[in-house]
């Protein structure tokens, strides 16, 4: 569980060049919910999640991890980044080991485990990104932009995280990649319950997975809700340069000429059963 | 968390020290280095010290920035003050167990720490001052005489133009490198010098792979785009030099001049 406590953060406070990056922000953030964090480009969600392990500290406001307030003096912040695990965008620019396995056992290997522990939680990891075995002992620059992804998002989950952050995962992969990566982190969140929090500026992207949206805009919140209701707002999304899926647009579309269809779907596939639906009702 | 270098940065303002022609800094800076080494009491420092306030002063930049770039330097700094203090000999000033402090020690620890504090204020007005693209421009002007004896200036001052637009770039880059092992539990801080030295290589790898990768994409870029060195380039804003700049350097000589010559003729 984490709570954030009127979150301010302001960027060279105090300086010529200060500028607000986080404005009173409150969130709550329990355990096992897939959450997707969405905003414009400097809307100011790359400074939220920084805050959420403790790598920024906010010009005001508080956060409390499990009840501590992961500021205060003596706290572990080790520990707190071992529980909250932060890939960031283009994580795979972070990799330098002289191969993949032995790259992925550095975030445990830092948590001071033993060996055996070490080297199990790297090869659970890596089954739970899908790395094939074959794969280990290469060196991680030879892979593949999507297969380098998946290893240094490997290489956060290693150190078992209570909640997984991942910023713009999906970000200069192609439609292949973004789909397998995304896939991924769905079929993790449902294996293992844990927290995933998926930061993206494409609501599409997105809409397929998670059960509750916060949308950002000029470092605020502007909807924290289910995405069925932040996407009921598709006209208010558009005026802060956001959009609902394409989906949504076209179920709205027919229901404002007089089809009874349901304007939750998001995917082709209940999209066609809703209009079919809404077909037979009409005609008999 | 590392914000604190500021040499090579630039300070966005509008100020008659921005609008100054890159020539006319680079040159008055180049002196009031000179005039730095010239001058051998502290009549001299303290009007060095003063021109330097004043230039400050006249470029709007807050005086804290100049500061935080001395952090940088602190430990020469220290080096130095420590080695004059102890190991100069002279008339002892202050002397227990086996250390002794001279007059000339204290004398010779102050003049160098002046020099250099200085010397780093002096050249940080210019660059935080001067975009890099401006001083590279003007670089390239005064060094044209070169070109006659075959140094390949313009080359020569793209990649010192390259370098410097590099250098915000890779700080960012090592933050957010930094950042992201810290997020997977790498400490930097802890631990004797071997240990922080090896806690430096998840940092490092990664910064030289991003860098090259960097310079492999412009070089692409500036071929794609033809380019193919200095010959018959010519610049979409010329340097010119306007009235400003001339008594810029006429505002230079005179505080040369009087600076040597008070220097000479009261000696403190």
């Amino acid at each position: 569980m984490l709570i954030l406590d009127h979150l301010t953060h302001i960027y060279d406070h105090g300086t010529a060049m200060a500028s607000t990056a986080l404005d009173d922000i409150s969130l709550v953030i329990p355990p096992g919910q897939f959450i997707g964090l969405i905003g414009h480009t400097g809307s100011g969600k790359s400074t939220l999640v920084q805050h959420l392990n403790g790598l920024l500290k906010p010009t005001s406001g508080n956060i409390y991890f499990n009840g501590a307030d992961i500021h205060d003096d003596g706290y572990d912040k080790k520990h707190l980044r071992s529980k909250v695990g932060l890939v960031f965008q283009y994580p795979e620019h972070q990799l330098f080991e002289i191969d993949v396995f032995t790259d992925v056992c550095f975030g445990p290997k830092n948590l001071g485990l033993d060996k055996r522990e070490i080297e199990l939680r790297a090869y659970t990891a890596l089954k739970q990104v899908g790395i094939d075995d074959e794969y280990f002992y290469q060196s991680p620059f030879e892979l593949s932009g999507g297969q380098k992804r998946r290893v240094a998002i490997a290489g956060v989950l290693a150190m078992k995280p209570e909640i997984l952050i991942l910023d713009e995962p999906t970000a200069g992969l192609d439609p292949r990649g973004r789909d397998e990566i995304l896939g991924q982190i769905a079929l993790l969140k449902a294996e293992t319950g844990i927290t995933v929090i998926l930061v993206s500026h494409s609501m599409e992207e997105v809409a397929k997975y998670v059960e509750r949206i916060i949308v950002m805009n000029k470092n605020k919140i502007a909807y924290d809700d289910s995405p069925a209701k932040v996407f009921a707002e598709y006209k208010k999304l558009e005026e802060i340069g956001l959009s609902a899926p394409p989906m949504t647009y076209i179920m709205y579309a027919l229901k404002e000429k007089g089809l009874a269809v349901d304007t939750k779907a998001l995917t082709v596939e209940t999209a066609r059963d809703s209009i079919l639906m809404a077909l037979k009702i009409g005609n008999p | 968390m590392i914000k604190d270098i500021t040499l090579g940065q630039y300070y966005q303002t509008d100020s008659i020290i921005h609008r100054l022609d890159p020539r006319v800094k680079l040159v008055a800076t180049v002196f009031f280095i000179i005039s730095l080494f010239v001058v051998r009491g502290f009549t001299g420092f303290i009007l060095a010290g003063l021109f330097l306030v004043f230039a400050i002063k006249l470029s709007k930049v807050p005086f804290k920035f100049m500061v935080r770039g001395m952090k940088a330097i602190i430990f020469l700094l220290l080096f130095a003050v420590v080695f004059n203090l102890f190991l100069t000999p002279g008339e002892p000033a202050v002397s227990f167990w086996k250390i002794t402090i001279t007059w000339e020690g204290i004398r010779l620890a102050l003049t160098l720490t002046t020099r250099l504090i200085m010397l780093i204020m002096g050249s940080s007005v210019m660059t935080l001052t001067t975009t890099p693209n401006n001083l590279t421009d003007g670089m390239e002007k005064l060094m044209k005489p070169l070109g006659y004896i075959k140094v390949p200036v313009h080359e020569v001052v793209m990649m010192m133009s390259i370098a410097l637009r590099f250098i915000p770039i890779l700080f960012k880059e090592t933050d957010k490198i930094m950042k992201a092992q810290i997020a997977r539990g790498a400490d930097f801080e802890s631990g004797n010098l071997i240990k922080k030295a090896k806690s430096l290589v998840p940092l490092l790898v990664p910064l030289f792979i991003s860098a090259f990768r960097r310079a492999n994409d412009l070089a692409m870029a500036m071929e794609a785009r033809c380019y193919r060195g200095g010959d018959h380039r010519t610049k979409m804003k010329p340097l010119v030099y306007k009235t400003r700049d001339r008594f810029a350097y006429l505002g230079m000589l005179i505080y040369l001049i009087i600076t040597i010559f008070a220097d000479r003729m009261i000696p403190l």
